[in-house]
Order: structure tokens, then C-alpha cells, then sequence
């Protein structure tokens, strides 16, 4: 009996879990599958994908969204690497910017969208308090569609804003399990702050980053409500496409065809991290 | 090379006390070992000398140099940890050569260095490998190979063998000591194992609550303990202790313990008279008695519970009025439990300590 209930027991506690990923994600995700490659009569085709690559939107809107991936996925990692080595610290005080760092985690991303359309609007925060201090006579258009280095700006700014918390927190957990030790040996044996970085934390923070990356990565191939918020469509990306077909032009096939490119794009990104962070087998004491 | 001063060393953590105003002098050349119980500040006090705690009183010198302020870095010292902190992510040849590199040494430099103490250390065959292909004992090695290049006036070792087994652990102390008497690095090193601070040690300060108890010569400390905790520290069994009372016939102190009279050797008798009707304890170490067949002087009634052979001697379990000692008898000795036996005590070899305060008597 004993056996039997430990046997059972493990597949139980995951069953929740199980059942919530299959209805919610591993079905939706087939049955964007079948809406992709079928026809309506439900043979298989490639048209959609035809349609979606014929769309005038298609090329910006794959441009943009690896414009921002380019922009921000580094930006942000380096972001919250300094931020998370500095918490690490534990500095005076330190416990207070970790909070003030974890906030946006709190805000959805459509929130996070219009607080920052608050901000760059024509007479947002930005604009009167800029022009309070009489740095500005009068508002600076930086959602304009005729100054797009300036609304990409934005929508970086935003982003990392919104997005940055995610992965200090990954980082500054990876950080934490790194024991004290291996910072206190690169102190005694002459690291300074830099090297100390470059030589040792890096290097053993590896696996975090790694998921941050991942992580990060697939966030920046989903941008969507931030975007919108600022950009509407002046600033056109994937899953916005996808949106827009589906919601707007009522075309499900070709709003699926967008996801499943998204879909696509995030699986290369996962095995190209995997592979160029991988630790040797050698390293990891398997001959 | 260098000696080093701690100069009355204050170090708070939260409410505790981990250094109590220590200060001790360490000769260049010399194998310090800092021997106490967890939690005596021992650690504390190495760290401090390494600058990973910073005081927050007192001055630490090494040579004629004050290092209280500064970094770790600017200390030239070496140091290995007793999670050895041997990198995972580098070959053995890069963790040997970590604090080189950081110093920005010449490429043949260090490898000739790295070489060199690889093969003192028997790495050689390993400089390529991960330290994730190693043994324990074999990344304890890196750990002291990596300090050991680095040539510096001060190699700190934090309880550097506690992580290996019994057997390697007997075979790496003995390698310590080589290697000390190869190097002549002055050397402070830090333990809980007695035995350890008995082979290793020129010197041992002994630690107790954040302070030095006793820093003397290992025979030293093992023969003249400075107090009771000294002597129940240190040895395998440690000391016993005997209640008894002074007293003073005729000039001569003597003590009594139950029936029994135990008299001192003549250069502590003066300080003795003085102590007379206080209560004393006699230290004795297990190998100083000694089975008397008849009660001669310095005899006491015991009567055997235990004994255990040993190979090289024999262990006894006796039971001497209401406590309980150790005696340490040759391999041969016929002896068995529940046998009555007489008790001699050495006189020259007991250690006359106040029962109050638990501090040796010391010759007037």
C-alpha cells in the first residue's frame, strides 16, 4: 500500500500542473498548429504563410521586432547585471532598491505601455516638466510617425523599464547561489572589482544568464502591448501583426501563420543560447 | 617574508564578541595554528589578518607594514579555504595560475611557476583537467598549489584538510608539513582537530570565546596546560580531572582526594600552602597513570568498568570515587573490568589547577 501511494504520489502533485499547461497552452498552441498549415476544408497548406510574407506590414514588422530584440535584449542584460551585482553588494540600504528594481514585475505590460505614453505623450511629464525648467519652448513630438528614431527610443526606454526587473531577478538569484568563497578567493588572490567580474562572476553566473537570455529573448519576440500603447502601428511587430489580423481583419490562419513564426524564432533562439553557453562536458566532470 | 602582528583584534558581530581584544605575535618563517572549538574566533581573526572582515578595532601588521585598511588584494598573502573556492570553470593550470595572472605576470613566468608547483604538489598530469574530474583530495591540492605559487610572505590555511577523509587527511598533514619546511612561508593555520594543531604547529594559540587562552610550543600545551579547558581540548582521551582539597600537614601541602593523598612535586609546594582547605583539581593525562598492585604514596583506590584494547595500548574506563577516568595502560597489562586497582600518579607529571576559576597553579 505504502509503495503504491509513494508511486502515485509524484504524479498527482504534478497533475495540476500538467493538466493546466496542456489546456491552456499545449492545445491553443496546436490548434494555432492546424489554423497555420490547414485550409478551411482542413488540408494541409502553405497559403497562409504566402499571405502573411505578401502582407505590406510583414517586412517592417519582422524588421522592427529584431530591431528591438537587438537594442534590447542587451541592453537589458547588461542593465541588470550592474544592477543585481550592485544589490549583491548588499550595500546599506540595498534591500530598498531591490524593491524599487522588482516594481514593474508588479505592472502588466499594457499598464507599463500607457504609464510611459503618459510620460513621452505631446503634453505628457516629459514634455511639461522639460518645459518648467524652460529646456523646452515648446513640446518635442516623440511619438511623431515623422521622427521614428525618436518613438523607437521610446519604446526601448519602456521596455527595458518594464522588463529589466525579470531578469536582474534571475541574475541576482544566480548570483546569491554562488558561494562567497569563490568572490573571497579572486579578492585574496589580487582580482579587483573588474576582473573579479570578468574572470569569476561571469563565468559562474553562466547558467543564469543563459536563462535570462532565453527568457529575455522570447519576451522581446512577444513585445506587443508596449508598443502599441506608444506606436500603435507606426511601429509595426510580429505579434502586433498577429493581432491585428486577428482582431481587425477577422483572419485567424494568418494571425496563427504570425505565431507560429514567433513560435519558430523564440525555438532558434533557445538552442543557438543553449549551445553558445553550454558548459564542456569536461567542465562538468562527465569524461 | 614576514611576520605578523594582531594588535589587540576587536571583531563584533551582531551581540557576539568574535575577537576579545586578541593580540598575537607570529614569527616570519613560523607555523602558527589556531586551535579552538567552532565559534572561538579563530576563523574571525584569520579573516581578519586575510582582510575579508574588517576590524573594528586593533591593528594587524604583516612585517613592518599596517594592513589594516587595506584590501585583500594589497596584502600579499595566500590563502586556502576550506571549501578550497578552486574555480569551476577553469583548468587546473588557470586556477594554479589565478593570482599570477591577476598580477599580470610574463606567460612564461607563470608557466614556469604553475609547473613547478604542480609538481611539488603532484599535479602535473592533472594541469588540463576540470576540477569537476578531480577527487576531493586532488582539488585540495590545487587549492594549495594555487596559493603556494604565489610566493607570498603569508599563506593563510582555513581548516584546509576538514573536508577530506580520515586517511587522506593523515597523508595531506604530513604533506603540509613538507611543504612548510620547503617554503618557509610564515603560516597560519586554522582548526578544530587538536591532533592536527599537535603535528603541524611550531606555536599553538589556543582560542576560547574570542580570546587566546594559551599560545605556546604543541609540548608545551600538551604537557602544561594553562587551564581545564586547555587540557579537555587537547589530546585523545583529553585530561582528567580529580576533585580534591588542600591540605597542610606539617609544613607540607598535600591533596586529598577521598581517601587518598597526593603530594606535589617540591616546586610547587609554596604556592600550594597557600591554598590550603581550598579545593583543587589534579589534571592528569590518561598515559600518566599508571596500575599500582598495593597502595604505595600517590596512590588512589579505582576500580575498573571498561577496558578497551587499542592495538598499541590499552584504554581503561575507570571509576575513581564518583568520577569517571581514562587510564592509558601498555597492550599487555593484565587488567580486567570490575578489577580493583590501585591508581599511582605521576607527581611531575600532574597539573595542579584552582577548582573555582580552573586555572593552572603556578610555582609561588
Amino acid at each position: 500500500m505504502r509503495v503504491r501511494t509513494e508511486s502515485i504520489l509524484p504524479y498527482s502533485l504534478l497533475a495540476p500542473t500538467l493538466i493546466f499547461i496542456t489546456l491552456l497552452i499545449v492545445v491553443p498552441i496546436f490548434q494555432a498548429f492546424l489554423l497555420a498549415f490547414q485550409t478551411a476544408d482542413g488540408e494541409f497548406t502553405l497559403t497562409q504563410f504566402e499571405k502573411m510574407i505578401a502582407d505590406t506590414s510583414f517586412a517592417d514588422a519582422l524588421k522592427f521586432t529584431f530591431l528591438l530584440l537587438i537594442f534590447i535584449v542587451p541592453a537589458q542584460v547588461v542593465l541588470a547585471l550592474v544592477m543585481a551585482l550592485l544589490i549583491h553588494t548588499r550595500f546599506k540600504g540595498h534591500t530598498f532598491f531591490l524593491y524599487i528594481y522588482a516594481l514593474p514585475l508588479a505592472i502588466s505590460d499594457l499598464a507599463a505601455g500607457i504609464v510611459w505614453l503618459a510620460i513621452f505623450t505631446e503634453r505628457g511629464f516629459l514634455n511639461s516638466g522639460l518645459f518648467q525648467l524652460g529646456l523646452l519652448e515648446r513640446p518635442f513630438l516623440f511619438l511623431s510617425y515623422q521622427n521614428l528614431p525618436a518613438l523607437f527610443s521610446t519604446l526601448i526606454i519602456a521596455e527595458s523599464w518594464r522588463a529589466t526587473a525579470i531578469v536582474m531577478v534571475i541574475l541576482l538569484a544566480g548570483l546569491q547561489v554562488i558561494p562567497r568563497d569563490y568572490f573571497e578567493a579572486a579578492d585574496v588572490f589580487g582580482a579587483n572589482t573588474l576582473k573579479r567580474t570578468l574572470f569569476v562572476v561571469l563565468p559562474l553566473l553562466r547558467p543564469s544568464l543563459q536563462n535570462a537570455l532565453i527568457i529575455r529573448t522570447i519576451f522581446a519576440f512577444q513585445t506587443f502591448a508596449v508598443v502599441l500603447a506608444l506606436a500603435g502601428r507606426v511601429i509595426p511587430v510580429l505579434t502586433g501583426e498577429a493581432y491585428n489580423w486577428y482582431a481587425l481583419n477577422r483572419n485567424a490562419n494568418i494571425a496563427a501563420a504570425y505565431s507560429t513564426l514567433v513560435l519558430i524564432f523564440t525555438v532558434i533562439a533557445t538552442v543557438v543560447y543553449f549551445r553558445l553557453l553550454r558548459t564542456s562536458t569536461a567542465e562538468a566532470g562527465f569524461d | 617574508m614576514a611576520g605578523i602582528q594582531f594588535q589587540s583584534i576587536r571583531k563584533i558581530f551582531g551581540k557576539t564578541l568574535a575577537a576579545n581584544d586578541v593580540s598575537l605575535e607570529i614569527k616570519d618563517g613560523e607555523f602558527m595554528v589556531l586551535l579552538g572549538p567552532s565559534g572561538c574566533g579563530k576563523t574571525t581573526l584569520l579573516r581578519c589578518l586575510a582582510g575579508l572582515e574588517r576590524v573594528d578595532g586593533g591593528r594587524v601588521l604583516i612585517g613592518a607594514r599596517d594592513v589594516t585598511e587595506l584590501a585583500p588584494r594589497d596584502r600579499k598573502i595566500a590563502m586556502v579555504f576550506q571549501s578550497y573556492a578552486v574555480f569551476p570553470h577553469l583548468t587546473v593550470f588557470d586556477n594554479i595560475a589565478f593570482g599570477l595572472q591577476m598580477q599580470s605576470r610574463p606567460r612564461d613566468e607563470i608557466k614556469r611557476r604553475v609547473e613547478d608547483g604542480a609538481r611539488l604538489l603532484e599535479l602535473s598530469d592533472y594541469l588540463a583537467r576540470y576540477p569537476a574530474q578531480l577527487s576531493g583530495g586532488q582539488r585540495q591540492r590545487v587549492a594549495v598549489a594555487r596559493a603556494i605559487v604565489m610566493q607570498a610572505a603569508v599563506l593563510l590555511m582555513d581548516e584546509p584538510l576538514s573536508n577530506l577523509d580520515a586517511l587522506l587527511r593523515l597523508q595531506m598533514r604530513a604533506e603540509l608539513k613538507r611543504l612548510h619546511q620547503e617554503i618557509k612561508a610564515t603560516t597560519i593555520y586554522v582548526t578544530h582537530d587538536q591532533v592536527e594543531a599537535l603535528s603541524l604547529g611550531d606555536r599553538i594559540a589556543v582560542m576560547q570565546n574570542g580570546r587566546i587562552v594559551q599560545c605556546d610550543a604543541p609540548m608545551n600545551i600538551y604537557d602544561y596546560p594553562a587551564n581545564k579547558f586547555v587540557g579537555g581540548f587537547i589530546g585523545t582521551p583529553p585530561m582528567n580531572f580529580l576533585p580534591g582539597v588542600v591540605r597542610v600537614n606539617e609544613g607540607k601541602p598535600i591533596a586529598a582526594v577521598g581517601e587518598s593523598h597526593i603530594a606535589p612535586s617540591v616546586a610547587l609546594a609554596s604556592a600550594l600552602i597557600e591554598k590550603n582547605g581550598q579545593p583543587i583539581l589534579l589534571g592528569i593525562r590518561p598515559e600518566n597513570l599508571a596500575l599500582a598492585s598495593a597502595q604505595h604514596a600517590n596512590t588512589i583506590r579505582a576500580r575498573v568498568l571498561v577496558v578497551e584494547p587499542l592495538g598499541s595500548h590499552k584504554l581503561l574506563t575507570v571509576q575513581v570515587g564518583a568520577e569517571i577516568s581514562k587510564v592509558s595502560v601498555a597492550p599487555d597489562q593484565r587488567v580486567a573490568p570490575n578489577d580493583d586497582v590501585w591508581l599511582h600518579f605521576d607527581p611531575e607529571k600532574i597539573r595542579w589547577m584552582d577548582a573555582a576559576t580552573g586555572d593552572a597553579i603556578h610555582p609561588g
